[in-house]
């Protein structure tokens, strides 16, 4: 892909939409702009824990596993048009799948002490192959039944989730998650590279960075290949799918098992952040916030779950900053007019339903509008 | 016997309080074609104005419930006509997903309300029994149904033999034409969520009644409502009521037979029996008991 896109680049200096050939025009950074700002992006993630203190850093980490979560359920909802408040519960899918795999066995619950390299992958696959078995009924149903009978998803999930005591521990007492340790390379301990300090957290952070952009880059790729166009086709006017020869039930077991591998890869992950996994945590609001991250950053974009996933993440310590000047309770408490929690869900609520009204293509579509803008720059259109 | 009985009736009453829930939602659907997925919040903002009209201000208990289903209609046509207004004529996910966000909001608005002291409804029945073919039932229970059966009644009275119920119905069947025949859809939206927040301030306050106090955890109950309105047809009150009653039933012997019986399905099984109910409907009659069966078109 890169190849071509420069050597026509090259050929068509000064015109960077002028393609001349099919490749170039879908190519992933399909422009010079774009291939600029990832580099600058990246360069700026790699380097930026240094400079941050370290829940910041934690909090960085969180976001690239918001983001892999919420690329995941926008390849369900926004691609493949089919809402799902079931993503809490692959979440928990994964997290155990990786916990037990990964973890120690301590008491009566099971942990195998296996490698990341063992676990990561199948963390992902076995949500994926629940996914699998559970989307032929959900492929009955759509629209908001879907959204109805995933919602019962969540609940008997999370009553599994308290009965499996050997796996998860049980309600109220949890157990600790999956061991990071890489072929026998543990990711998440200080490290001393080449006489720079790497502590813990920052090398979780690079964990999850280099694991996001792998996820984020094939959910990019697979959006434009044929199985994503279906997907499109499924959202826009299933019937009339069907009708062209795509598989409603191929399509959307599909989407159910891809959404539900990122899910997985999320919800291992999140375990290791959190440090300790109760089965209350893959809860109905879990399942709202990944909504929140995709309806707020832009449907059917990789970009927009990333810009939501940043939002979703960062709000509740943007909030906690504001708190000074706000009548609201530093703590959560029923002090001042809210407490800084119920600020931040109200937010949350209150920004899913501005964006669905006033921007239905969310944070991305606020980009997009800036950006159209300066393009046109000095004229308005 | 006594205890089959027993447990039939709390499900009866149980079963009366998803039928109202379930009656809230059907509403709103039928008008707007929108599953209210606020209504939790509505509940619990229902119970919250019935005990402060109730102990705070000291109303008796009927005053304080017709209080605040005033005061909830009005919190719903309000919520209608600045978040759900504007969402006319796109896709019926993106109007839910507006109820998930207007959910969240009203949820942490009742929270904040109720603050941390437990707040009762100061009801009549409290845990008062009454013996009933030789089993002991509560009081509430058969309150419960009752109050559920009268409101849905006159609800499905208003729908049917009013004028302003013959234009919330025209408006269901077809917007446009109601338009053209001069009904005002707007208002028919803003009546259908005022009857569905009534609606569900009653549920919320016979929910409450004959227990400690009002939770915001009460609003996983009222979700319970969704179970029922698969069960009955999203679009059909009586579908509503038969589903509710068998919802409540089946939970209420779960309860009481399936940690003798089979235990092995775990403490608090009864909670998400509507859920497993619900699936099996959805894998088998997609449309309900009573539910108007979609037709698809290209």
């Amino acid at each position: 892909m890169s190849s071509a896109a420069s050597k026509s680049q090259h050929t068509t200096r000064g015109r960077p939409r002028l393609y001349t050939n099919y490749r170039s025009e879908m190519a992933i950074f399909n422009t010079g702009a774009k291939r600029l700002w990832i580099v600058i992006g990246f360069v700026a993630l790699v380097v930026l824990p240094f400079f941050l203190a370290r829940d910041l850093v934690a909090l960085g980490a969180t976001v690239f596993i918001f983001s892999i979560g919420g690329i995941g359920l926008n390849l369900l909802t926004g691609y493949a048009g089919q809402v799902s408040l079931a993503q809490a519960f692959f979440l928990g899918v994964g997290a155990y799948t990786a916990a037990v795999l990964g973890g120690e066995s301590r008491g009566d619950v099971i942990g195998l002490g296996w490698d990341m390299a063992i676990w990561l992958p199948l963390a992902g696959l076995v949500p994926a192959v629940v996914a699998a078995i559970i989307a032929p009924l959900a492929a009955r149903v759509r629209g908001l039944y879907l959204a109805i009978l995933t919602l019962g998803l969540v609940f008997i999930g999370e009553h599994i989730f308290k009965e499996l005591k050997p796996i998860t521990g049980g309600a109220g007492v949890g157990r600790a998650p999956a061991e990071p340790v890489f072929l026998g390379f543990n990711l998440f301990e200080n490290r001393d590279v080449g006489g720079i300090e790497i502590d813990r957290f920052t090398m979780l952070y690079f964990t999850c960075l280099v694991i996001f952009v792998v996820m984020a880059l094939l959910a990019r790729n697979f959006t434009r290949s044929r199985f994503g166009r279906s997907f499109a086709a499924v959202r826009d006017r299933d019937i009339a799918a069907e009708v062209m020869g795509v598989s409603l039930l191929r399509t959307k077991t599909l989407a159910f098992a891809i959404s539900a591998f990122y899910a997985g890869i999320a919800g291992a992950l999140l375990s290791i952040i959190i440090g300790r996994i109760s089965p209350e945590t893959w809860n109905f609001f879990l399942s709202i916030d990944f909504l929140a991250v995709i309806f707020i950053g832009g449907l059917a974009t990789i970009t927009g779950s990333i810009m939501g996933a940043v939002f979703v993440v960062l709000l509740p310590k943007l909030v906690n900053s504001l708190t000074g000047f706000l009548p609201i309770d530093p703590g959560v408490g029923q002090g001042g007019l809210l407490n800084v929690f119920e600020l931040q869900s109200i937010i949350f609520g209150v920004l899913i339903i501005v964006f669905l009204i006033l921007e239905p293509r969310g944070l991305y579509g606020l980009w997009l509008r800036v950006r159209n803008y300066f393009k046109a720059w000095p004229f308005s259109y | 016997m006594g205890e089959l009985l027993s447990s039939l009736i709390r499900g009866l009453g149980i079963g009366g309080v998803y039928a109202m829930l379930g009656v809230s939602f059907v509403i709103i659907y039928r008008a707007t074609g929108v599953v209210n997925f606020a209504t939790p919040a509505l509940m619990i903002l229902g119970a919250f104005f019935t005990g402060y009209f109730g102990v705070s201000i000291g109303l008796p208990f009927v005053i304080s419930v017709i209080l605040a289903m005033i005061v909830l209609a009005a919190i719903g046509m309000l919520s209608e006509r600045v978040a759900l207004r504007p969402m006319v004529g796109r896709p019926a996910f993106s109007a839910a997903t507006v109820t998930v966000g207007l959910f969240i909001v009203l949820l942490i608005i009742a929270g904040r309300l109720l603050g941390s002291e437990l707040l009762t409804v100061n009801d009549p029945f409290g845990l008062n029994t009454l013996e009933f073919l030789g089993a002991r039932v509560f009081t509430v229970d058969i309150a419960r149904l009752i109050v559920g059966l009268l409101a849905i009644g006159l609800v499905g009275l208003f729908l049917t033999r009013s004028r302003t119920g013959l234009a919330m119905r025209a408006t269901a069947f077809d917007q446009e034409t109601s338009l053209a025949q001069g009904i005002n859809v707007g208002r028919m939206f803003g009546l259908s969520w005022g009857i569905s927040g009534a609606m569900a301030a009653l549920a919320g306050a016979m929910l409450v009644a004959g227990t400690s106090g009002v939770e915001t955890t009460f609003a996983l109950v009222a979700l319970k409502a969704l179970p029922v309105i698969i069960l009955g047809g999203l679009d059909s009150i009586k579908g509503s009521v038969v589903a509710g009653l068998i919802i409540g039933i089946a939970e209420s012997l779960t309860r009481t037979y399936q940690p003798l019986y089979a235990p092995w399905l775990g403490a608090n099984f009864d909670v998400i029996v509507p859920y497993i109910i619900m699936i099996v409907v959805l894998m088998i009659r997609p449309y309900g008991l009573y539910g108007t069966k979609e037709v698809v078109r290209v």
